[in-house]
């Protein structure tokens, strides 16, 4: 009898390592069919340039003749197919080709702008949980009553300004009017030597330094384009949850737990919403993800040398390299985000197995 | 008119066309009951009134430029203050209101029918068709749809036409989500089988009667995303990409009150707004249509 229970739990745990695999191996496949497809759209835009890249290089008066060649060195000349193929296979070792604009690889400069702009989207996603799940908890158990009308008007709002517009009024209210933050930029320019770049997150590195001073003033930079990141982010996650919430508030486990008398508090915030993190989580790394992309129009409002504005800036002085790696990047930690909430929230919830 | 109201609520609808009329009556005094939903209707048809005649509204030419009076605060001559051309902002705004409209049309226009035929097609066909065009919508899914909308620009060259194209090329994937998950219901039900018994064809059986039924949730979406093309498309004006001056785009209206921010507020400030009341307009009907609409 035991030994034909321990056989039938070591098949089970058979089949269920060779579902694992299945589902890892799906899981791989589904992300490498979409960043081929992620890669095939910019290297086809790359082709759709009414410039001619071999232009760029020779200039407008070069000889027939080192015209021809350039476009060999450059792979031109080669099949469609295998020039794509040379493209994944550049953009696998991380090499996007050189800016124009700031001559370095554009590899490079990705990595140093980085750093700022995960720094802003982390602090934003930051405020947007700490606001937006309290939210839209009680809007959840106070359905019809005033948290309920909060929850919901700044999910209305949230949705309908335009961010860089609320950031210049925030600029205008906070910096120029009452003067409680400081300017566009991330750190005041008399700071700017102190910090060494060592991990390129601006308060991580103060607070390494001990530069307390400079740390004060990386926040009160922060500060506002954070916050404006925050709002669209809370209202997402207020919005969500509160769905989540009255969902999770209906079953049949609230009752019984109700029934078993515990507090309201318990129940609310221990049982039901303990029951709609999963989902809540699937919504706040993809908040967090919009965030990245938020991040394009805030930068340039705030002059916030991250990504966002390398992207813009590239674009504007036509320097495809840049705009293309830049979107790659923004593309690849998209899908990163994506599947790495999918797995978690499968390693998290037995359901969803 | 009592009599009217009774035929449009009768229980037992003589014929088609009263059985919609029925329908239709029933789905406005829901949407009727529903205060903020009527707000936004009003101002989505205030939007499009002021579309239409904004000529005849306009206190000014808003192209007209007066050195003498630029970046004049808000009077009783120019309600929202002058520009740093002197034109008067509110002119701008009245007349912007028809690039707003068209660019959030044109692409309803063109994203609409490609979502929901390639999410009809994948749902009612499944397996591999379903499979491949699935794997397309989420790679486009995958991409941020502003840094998307960018790239397509920076390829496109700046513009309004070209501003319009990138924010289709990104808007239509939720779409043809929507209509996929609408069209999977409705495959199984026990009237397609007949429909098909019947001898129809896929191609009609897809068109005639799985397009028709997906419409409405297609609607609420459209709705719902407007406010989302506009916010978008005032973005790329920001940056300089969407509408090129002297457009009175909201958007690259913000932009070029950016300078003055700090001296001169309301140039940049009056144009955000009419984008918040537009979009927020949106969302109050979007809202109200979905509870109408789709009641799941």
């Amino acid at each position: 009898m035991g030994r034909r229970a321990s056989l039938s739990r070591l098949s089970m745990s058979h089949s269920a390592f060779f579902r694992t695999i299945r589902v890892v191996l799906r899981e791989t496949l589904t992300v490498a069919v979409t960043i081929l497809g992620l890669l095939a759209v910019t290297f086809l835009i790359t082709r759709v340039i009414p410039v001619d890249p071999v232009l760029t290089v020779v200039g407008d008066n070069a000889r027939p003749d080192v015209y021809e060649r350039v476009r060999r060195e450059m792979g031109l000349d080669q099949p469609i197919l295998l020039q794509f193929w040379d493209y994944i296979v550049k953009v696998a070792r991380g090499d996007f080709g050189r800016s124009v604009l700031t001559t370095n690889l554009v590899s490079d400069d990705i990595k140093r702008v980085f750093p700022a702009t995960l720094e802003l989207a982390t602090i934003g996603t930051m405020i947007g949980v700490s606001l937006g799940v309290p939210l839209g908890v009680l809007a959840a158990t106070r359905q019809g009553k005033w948290p309920d009308y909060v929850a919901r008007f700044i999910g209305l709002f949230g949705y309908s300004i335009p961010i860089f517009w609320l950031g210049l009024m925030g600029l205008l209210l906070f910096y120029a009017k009452l003067g409680w933050v400081s300017g566009p930029g991330r750190l005041a320019i008399a700071y700017q030597d102190f910090v060494q770049p060592i991990t390129g997150v601006l308060l991580i590195d103060c607070a390494i330094q001990g530069e307390w001073d400079a740390f004060r003033n990386a926040v009160s930079h922060l500060v506002m384009p954070a916050s404006v990141l925050g709002l669209a982010s809370t209202a997402y996650i207020s919005r969500m949850t509160r769905s989540f919430m009255i969902t999770e508030l209906s079953q049949q486990y609230v009752i019984t737990a109700r029934v078993k008398g515990l507090s309201e508090r318990r129940v609310v915030w221990g049982h039901a919403l303990r029951n709609a993190l999963v989902p809540l989580l699937t919504v706040i790394a993809l908040s967090y993800a919009n965030l990245l992309e938020g991040s394009v129009l805030t930068e340039t409002v705030f002059a916030w040398p991250g990504l966002g504005r390398y992207i813009t800036n590239s674009l504007l002085n036509a320097d495809m390299n840049a705009v293309l790696g830049g979107t790659i990047v923004v593309g690849i930690i998209f899908v990163g985000i994506n599947i790495l909430t999918d797995v978690v929230a499968r390693l998290v919830d037995p359901r969803a197995r | 008119m009592a009599k009217l109201r009774e035929y449009l609520l009768a229980d037992q609808p003589g014929s088609r066309n009263h059985a919609k009329a029925v329908q239709y009556y029933r789905q406005w005094l829901a949407l009727k009951s529903n205060p903020l939903a009527l707000i936004g209707l009003f101002i989505v048809i205030s939007l499009l009134l002021i579309a239409i005649f904004a000529p005849l509204i306009a206190p000014y030419d808003p192209l007209a430029q007066n050195l003498a009076e630029r970046l004049r605060p808000p009077s009783f001559a120019n309600w929202f203050g002058t520009d740093s051309l002197g034109r008067d902002i509110l002119s701008r705004i009245l007349h912007g209101t028809r690039i707003t409209l068209a660019i959030v049309l044109l692409v309803v226009i063109s994203v609409g029918p490609i979502g929901l035929l390639i999410g009809t097609v994948a749902g009612y066909f499944g397996g591999p068709v379903d499979t491949v065009l699935m794997r397309i919508t989420d790679i486009f899914l995958a991409f941020p749809r502003l840094v998307l909308a960018l790239a397509f620009v920076a390829v496109l060259g700046p513009g309004i036409e070209n501003a319009v194209i990138a924010i289709a090329c990104t808007a239509w994937p939720p779409y043809a989500r929507v209509a996929r998950a609408e069209t999977m219901v409705i495959r199984n039900a026990d009237f397609i089988a007949a429909t098909r018994i019947q001898g129809a064809s896929q191609v009609r059986i897809v068109l005639h009667h799985i397009v028709p039924l997906c419409i409405s949730s297609v609607i609420v979406r459209t709705t719902l995303d407007m406010a989302g093309i506009i916010l978008t498309a005032a973005g790329l004006g920001f940056l300089g990409l969407g509408a090129q001056p002297p457009l009175p785009e909201w958007g690259a209206m913000i932009a070029a009150g950016r300078e003055f921010i700090f001296d001169q507020w309301w140039v940049a400030t009056f144009p955000g707004l009419a984008i918040c009341l537009v979009a927020l307009g949106f969302n109050l009907l979007g809202d109200g249509l979905r509870d109408v609409l789709d009641a799941r």
